[in-house]
Order: structure tokens, then sequence, then C-alpha cells
């Protein structure tokens, strides 16, 4: 890919005169957007999953509840909140009332660098359709979904039971597994970016014209390190085929056992923010975020085109991926805890690693004018040689049986 | 495809027609012969067919059916004969629907319909009286509020009872060897059933039984 000049180097220009009234009315209002935005995804994507997974296995799934059964999230959302709530006597209260909240505001908090539209203007006032744009961009979304993992741990340790502690064991090694193969996955994106900032990615993958869909969107130029996302991703967020801290055949549900009620659903709400937001990140890294073309018969600075268009591109390429998500739920089986392990150290984190490398080098070959046809190869071979040596050092299975 | 086969059975499915009876709204048709809830019939005229004499009740494996006989008066009498089902209560906690009581009726007064979509909020509700149980004046059986009849099910009242009709003798087939019900009249024995009509007098006329 080329890469673009950022026209906002200072990141959101809402604050480049200063912070007054409007500016703090502005951002509260991009606040209860994004979270009315991200509650109603919840409740759209649980109804679209059980859908989808019953057409995967031909039924038809909710009807009753509304249109098409649309209102059947609400309908249970409602029942949970009216259900009783009991604490166990051996739960550490204070944490285990906080542990689902920690879960939520981790995952709420993770979607607020989500650039979901284009920018806009509003009287004087400029602005990222986005809730915030930290120059720290990406590391943000990993230190929240670390943080997230606190939510699983805190509820796991703090019920006071076998298998909540079991499960809660299971996410955070899981998470950490996979957050260094995810990190370093991103890694590979910002090699060709240059920038952490998420509108800074978003505006590399401007919308040009037909041909930015392969070269300027970095589904492509980075397609190793967009597998390789895919897969860690739905680790982390603790989904099927690696939903080991809920394995109900082994721990009857995991972490959240001894919660119920309104308790119960706010677990649930985190986990399928969760997966929303990671969507709503590989959208962004990988498929260009809102960037697509516009309605080439309307004004290019109209409204539609500067408020509506980017907003459906976004919310399109959203559910598409969350359909894979779904589709990747109703596919595949659960995994043995111990293949998670070997694929998560020995497969994806080389992987990524060495992805991230080989790109570094294409990208200084590029900028120094080096004899691609020459580097490229050359990379890619010594990325084998390094994985190859890598994976000699690892105990085989025989070795493993004798150490046993 | 290998491990990644899964896929492509998941999305075929999507493009398949769906089985799934939308129940509540539509239901799959049963079996002429089907065991449902039970129903007492009456004779043309109106008079009911049981007169009380207790043989469900003593045929029954569940125990779950409970008769009281009484005279008739002359002068209002309820059913033809001398005396009549004066209680008759079902517990459907515990009927199994296994149609003995059909069987073992002398009179055709009992018989089954093919409703088994009923449940109920009280136990009370579960033990179906005469009042619940009798035919109405057409002829159709009386619809509780805990019931899920749909239009035309009410038809098929008496399949099994015709169909061992009458002491479960195969020289009976396709012979008329049962009276006559209110609103339906005399029933037609069903399709398909072999036999010669009129080469056997009925039970009641010196024929087999």
């Amino acid at each position: 890919m080329t890469r673009l000049a950022n026209p906002f180097p200072g990141g959101d220009p809402l604050f480049n005169h200063g912070l007054d009234l409007t500016v703090i009315g502005f951002v509260i209002v991009k606040t209860l957007i994004v979270f009315g935005l991200l509650l109603v995804s919840v409740l759209l994507y649980i109804w679209f999953m059980r859908k989808v997974i019953a057409d995967m296995q031909n039924r038809i799934g909710p009807d009753q509840a509304g249109p098409f059964g649309i209102l059947q999230t609400l309908a249970d959302g409602i029942k949970l909140f009216f259900k009783e709530h009991s604490t166990p006597a051996r739960a550490d209260r204070p944490v285990y009332l906080l542990a689902p909240f920690v879960s939520a505001l981790a995952a709420f908090l993770a979607f607020a660098i989500v650039p979901f539209g284009g920018i806009a203007r509003l009287g004087t006032h400029t602005t990222f359709l986005q809730l915030a744009d930290p120059p720290v961009g990406v590391l943000w979304l990993l230190a929240m979904s670390g943080i997230g993992v606190y939510g699983v741990m805190l509820a796991g340790w703090s019920s006071g039971s076998k298998y909540p502690l079991l499960g809660s064991v299971r996410a955070s090694a899981q998470v950490l597994s996979y957050e260094a193969a995810m990190g370093l996955s991103i890694v590979g994106v910002l090699v060709h970016t240059g920038t952490l900032s998420t509108r800074g990615i978003v505006l590399q993958q401007t919308w040009q014209n037909w041909h930015s869909f392969v070269s300027q969107w970095l589904w492509l130029p980075a397609i190793g390190a967009f597998v390789i996302f895919l897969i860690a991703a739905t680790a982390e967020t603790n989904h099927p085929p690696f939903d080991f801290s809920e394995a109900e055949e082994e721990l009857a549900g995991g972490y959240h056992i001894e919660y119920g009620g309104i308790r119960f659903a706010i677990f649930y709400l985190a986990e399928f923010m969760n997966m929303i937001t990671m969507s709503a990140i590989a959208v962004t890294l990988f498929l260009g975020g809102p960037s697509g073309p516009k309605l080439g018969f309307l004004n290019q600075g109209g409204w539609v085109n500067v408020w509506i268009v980017p907003v459906f591109w976004f919310l399109l390429k959203l559910w598409v991926v969350l359909y894979a998500t779904v589709w990747l739920r109703a596919s595949l089986p659960r995994l043995r805890y111990d293949l998670l392990m070997d694929l998560g150290w020995k497969v994806l984190i080389e992987a990524a690693f060495l992805w991230a490398m080989v790109t570094g080098v294409i990208v200084v070959g590029q900028d120094q004018h080096w004899n691609l046809w020459i580097v490229t190869p050359a990379a890619a071979v010594a990325a084998l040689l390094v994985y190859g040596f890598l994976m000699m050092c690892v105990p085989g299975k025989r070795e493993l049986e004798d150490i046993r | 495809m290998g491990r990644l086969s899964g896929f492509r059975v998941t999305i075929t499915q999507v493009f398949r027609p769906r089985v799934t009876e939308k129940f509540p709204q539509e239901k799959r048709p049963k079996p002429p012969r089907f065991h449902g809830r039970h129903v007492l019939n009456r004779y043309e005229d109106g008079m009911e067919k049981c007169i009380g004499c207790e043989l469900c009740a003593g045929v029954c494996p569940a125990q779950c059916i409970y008769v009281r006989g009484a005279d008739n008066l002359t002068d209002a009498p309820v059913s033809p004969g001398e005396r009549y089902g004066f209680v008759y209560e079902i517990n459907y906690l515990r009927c199994i629907h296994c149609d003995l009581c059909v069987e073992a009726c002398p009179t055709e007064a009992i018989t089954e319909t093919k409703l088994f979509e009923f449940s109920f909020a009280r136990r009370q509700d579960a033990i179906y009286t005469k009042d619940e149980l009798l035919v109405d004046d057409e002829g159709r059986a009386r619809r509780q509020p805990w019931e899920l009849w749909l239009g035309g099910e009410d038809d098929e009242t008496s399949a099994w009872m015709r169909a061992t009709s009458s002491s479960g003798n195969a020289a009976y087939e396709n012979r008329v060897a049962w009276s006559g019900e209110l609103g339906f009249g005399v029933r037609e024995p069903e399709r398909g059933q072999g036999g010669d009509p009129g080469a056997l007098p009925a039970p009641d006329q010196g024929g087999v039984s």
C-alpha cells in the first residue's frame, strides 16, 4: 500500500480550539450515542446470532417476540432483570458484586476508540465520529481487553466455589496467551500505517477508487496478520470454539455459575460487547473502517455522503464480520485445552511475529527503493528458517511423554 | 476441505427448507385412531349412553376413572336403560390413554378424541367430571379453556371404538356394529377395511360375540 499523508496530525480536531462547554457537550452526546449504539448492537447481535445459528441447524429460531422475534433479547433481558439473585455464603461479597461491572466497563471502554463514521462538521466544529482518538489508539484496546479479563478472574475467585475458579484460571491463561499473538498481529498493521491512532489507521485506508479495496485496505497487504488477528480475537473474547472459561461439559458454565439475574445478564452483555468490539476493531484495522465508495450522484460534501454513507459502510462490514463469527460458532466444536495452548504458543505467536518482521522488511525496502523481488523472498525464507529453528527447540510429542 | 468442512455443512443448511411445525398455530395431522382425551357420548335423541356399569373403572390399569351409577327416574330418564352414570370422573394426571375403557364399554358411551394438547394450572382442573366429559347438544366435545382445540379437530371422536368394535372380532370388519351418535348419526366404517358387509348379523341379533 501507499502511505497517505494524515490531514489530522493532532488527533480529533474538536479539541483544536480549546475546551469549552460546546466541546464538552459534543463529547457527552457522542458518549451517549456510542453507549446506545453498543447496547442496541448487543440486543440485535444476540437475536441475529440465534437466528443465524438456527438457519445453520435447519431450525427457525426465536420468532415469537416482535416481528421475526427481534425483541427476544429484550424479553430475556426483562426476565433476567426481575429474577431473584442470591450471593453464595462463601463469596467475597464486594468483589463478587463488582466483577460483572468490571467486565462490562472494559468492554464498553474498548469500543470508545472505534471510528464508526466519517469526519463531520456541525456548526463551527469539526469532529471524528468516534468517541475518542487517543494517540496510543490500539494499545488502549489491548489494555482494555486485558482489564476485561479481571472481571472474569475476580468473578471466578470471589464466588468461593471450585468450578468458577477453574473457569476463571482458564480464561486468564487463555487471554494471556492470545494477547501476545493479537498484539503481534496488530504490529503487522502498524508497520504499514505508521500510526497507532485508530482514526489514523482508517485514514490510511481511505477509499480512492475500486483498486483501494485490494491495495489500500489492509486485509490483503496484511492477510497473514488478518487471519491471526481473527483467530486470536476469537480466543480473546472466549468465543466458540475457544470458550473454555465456560465449557459447560467440564465446568458446568465456568466463571458465572454463581451469578444469577441481572448480574449474569451483565456478564452476558460484556461477552457480546467484547465480540462486537473485536469485530469492529477487525473492521477498523483490516477492512477500512467507515471508508468506502460514496454516492456519486450526490454532493460529495453533502450530509448524506458525510454522515450516512460512512456509517452505513462501517455497519455493513461489522455485520459481515459478525456473521462470520456466528458461522464459526455454528461450525466448529470446542478444542481441547492443551491444543488451544499449542495453537497459541507454538503457532500463532511465532507466525504473527515473523509476519510483522517480514512486513517490516518489505516496508523498509519500499522506502529505500530496494529490489522487492529479492528482498521479499529472502525475508520469507529467513522467517521460515527461524520458525523451523524455534520448532526444533520445542519438545515434540515423544519428548513430552518422556517428561511425563 | 478437511478440518474446515464443517463450514460447508453449516452454510448448506441455510438454503434447505425448514421442517419445523408452527405448533400452537398449526398442528400436524394425527392418525384417525389416536388416543386423546375422552368424551362421554349421547344417542342421536340426546340420551346419555353411559349406564353406570363401572366396567371402565374396573378395567382401568391406572385406576383413574371413578363412576357411580344411579337409577333413572321414570318421568325424566337420563339414559335409555334402567340406570345411568350419576358420577363420572377421569383424573388426567393418572390416565395413560390406553383406551381399555373404550374397549370395555358395552354401550360405546366413552370414546376418545384426538386432543392431547391440554395442560393444567391446578390439580383440580385435571379431574374431569361429567360437566367436562359429556358432549354438548351438537355432539361436540366441550372445549375447556386450558385445551388447545383447532378447527375441525373434534370430528373424529370414536375412530378407535369403531375399529375395535365389536369385541375385536375380525369377522366384523367393515360391518356397522355400533350405534348412532348425537350430531354424527351412524358413522361409516373406516375405508380400506376388507370383509363382506351383510355376511354376519350384528352381535345383538345372534352374531358372533
